[in-house]
């Protein structure tokens, strides 16, 4: 893949934008785990959905081309702002908002794609993601969100950090309610900016293992941001690697050395190299003596 | 003359939903000064929360005022004089993957304000308040290893790390055994000392008899406000009034400890 790297710009492409991806994907999932807000990423990743595929309907309509990415950006953050007022709606069930979302999301997905005429080539790339589909176009969109999400969390560190421990407290301490507004915004723009490399199925996946598999072993919030970040690039760089050389869609790769990485951190665990004791996935509630 | 901290005015709040009106507090009147350590009383569902609440300004008075410094609970922003340990602190901790120092310096967020990013001399505060607590040896800890008694001094670490005057504690001791109850008590007297006023909300009637300077017994009306040892004195009638069913303070005086 080194030859292909030196040789093939759209490889180059590719590796860049997953390195962008298998860094902030992670970065905000510590965020959004910690948050237990996991499922957040599936439904936002389903509005992309429907954003990409009423971009490629549009495209159907004229005699120009519109970047399914930018259409998939805008549905994924009015599916973020959708499902931040549906939590304030169902203040005792936010849960809800999810699976309203993801359903909605899903939805305008199959109408679009019905409209345009069913399934593609270039469609199934952003599904299962692809190695040979990033554009310079798509590089420079990637690279401009990555820079606006590692902006965001260094500016924003310390009040995200108390969002997330103890809402309660944040709220007390009148933090900016506009954080949370800005948090789930950026989460969507992470999401559109990691699904050309992984694809929409498994977006959600390299923001959570990365961080399921760092919490294993991690005794602070940013230690669990470092290793997460190593995870979510050494799953990337890895996946990528076999993708190219399987000839198979990198989505799956990636996901599956993560899944790899996970379970090494859990035998870490049980053979008792941790600097937690294992404590980071106790249950909320249970008491210690 | 004493200076009031907080002062609480004809105070009433009701809940409102679709479906019913719940009031939680009638006509409130309660006045705190500086350096005071006052312990806020009653059964469950009696307003205490919802009080504190008010004080916080996570809620709007619906009638009358609170005033904090002589400034109005409507526009004024917690953050630099209040520091609040709240009853679900606790449950936080469980299974979060953060350092203790994390934890604590999370405190000084607001203090800090928008962009900024901590300093030395906020990483010098930090070993100051920990110390200070005796808990100096547990900032690399993850707080998830800690005991009931550890984390409490944590979170009351958190709310002590901007050097608040005013110290408001909703229920802290829910899930702690005995022991750490009376390392906390004695945290709290320490920062009596320093003139810190206390407000704190609880259900342990008898430590708090002993420890705080004066008790307010809330049950959606104010029952009763008045020193410790005027509380000690209350009958059985005027208890079981405020609680709502009969009870009575026992003594006993080889421990010093009174319960219900």
């Amino acid at each position: 893949m080194i030859e292909a790297l030196l040789d093939y710009e759209f490889i180059r492409y590719s590796f860049i934008s997953g390195i962008v991806a298998g860094l902030i994907a992670p970065l905000i999932g510590t965020f959004i785990v910690i948050r237990r807000l996991s499922l957040i990423a599936d439904a936002l990743s389903h509005v992309t959905l429907g954003g990409i595929a009423f971009g490629v309907y549009l495209s159907t309509l004229f005699t120009f081309t519109i970047n399914p990415l930018i259409t998939g950006i805008i549905f994924s953050i009015l599916g973020a702002l959708g499902i931040e007022r549906l939590r304030s709606v169902y203040k005792h069930y936010q849960e809800l908002a999810i699976p309203i979302i993801m359903s909605l999301g899903i939805a305008v997905g199959i109408v679009f794609l019905s409209l345009a005429n069913g399934f593609n080539q270039d469609l199934f790339g952003y599904l299962f993601g692809s190695i040979s589909a990033v554009s310079m176009n798509d590089l420079i969109l990637i690279v401009s969100i990555g820079i606006i999400v590692i902006l965001f969390i260094f500016l924003l560190y310390k009040e995200l950090f108390m969002v997330s421990f103890d809402e309660e407290y944040a709220n007390v301490m009148n933090v900016n309610r506009w954080i949370y507004i800005a948090f789930i915004i950026v989460v969507a723009l992470v999401i559109s900016a990691s699904m050309r490399i992984v694809g929409i199925l498994m977006v959600s996946a390299l923001m959570t293992l990365p961080v399921a598999s760092a919490m294993r072993i991690t005794s602070s919030f940013k230690q669990l941001m470092i290793l997460s970040v190593i995870f979510g690039e050494t799953a990337v760089i890895s996946g990528l690697f076999l993708s190219y050389h399987l000839n198979i869609s990198p989505g799956g790769t990636i996901v599956l050395v993560s899944i790899l990485i996970l379970m090494g951190t859990i035998i870490l665990n049980k053979l008792g190299v941790s600097r937690n004791g294992g404590r980071n996935e106790e249950v909320p509630g249970q008491t210690q003596g | 003359m004493a200076e009031p901290v907080f002062e609480i005015k004809d105070i009433s709040y009701t809940y409102k939903d679709k479906l019913e009106h719940t009031p939680a507090l009638k006509n409130i009147n309660l006045k705190i000064d500086k350096g005071d350590f006052v312990a806020l009383v009653g059964p469950n569902g009696s307003g205490k929360t919802t009080l504190i609440k008010l004080i916080l300004g996570v809620l709007k008075p619906q009638q009358g005022e609170i005033y904090i410094n002589g400034q109005s609970s409507r526009r004024y922003k917690a953050g630099q004089e209040i520091g609040y340990v709240s009853q679900k602190s606790n449950s936080f901790a469980k299974g979060f993957p953060a350092s203790v120092s994390e934890v604590v310096m999370s405190g000084l967020t607001k203090q800090k304000g928008l962009f900024k990013r901590f300093t030395k001399k906020d990483r010098d505060r930090l070993d100051e308040v920990l110390g200070m607590l005796d808990i100096g040896h547990l900032k690399d800890k993850n707080i998830s290893s800690l005991s009931g008694g550890q984390t409490q001094r944590v979170f009351i670490a958190r709310a002590l790390v901007n050097d608040p005057s005013i110290l408001v504690l909703d229920e802290p001791t829910v899930g702690i055994d005995n022991r750490h109850v009376k390392e906390f008590y004695e945290v709290l007297l320490k920062l009596k000392e320093r003139s810190v006023t206390i407000l704190l909300v609880t259900h342990d009637i008898g430590v708090v008899v002993d420890n705080a300077d004066e008790v307010a017994c809330l049950n959606e009306h104010l029952h009763f406000h008045g020193t410790n040892h005027e509380f000690k004195n209350l009958g059985e009638a005027e208890l079981s009034k405020i609680y709502g069913f009969p009870l009575q303070l026992v003594s006993h005086d080889h421990d010093r400890e009174c319960c219900i």
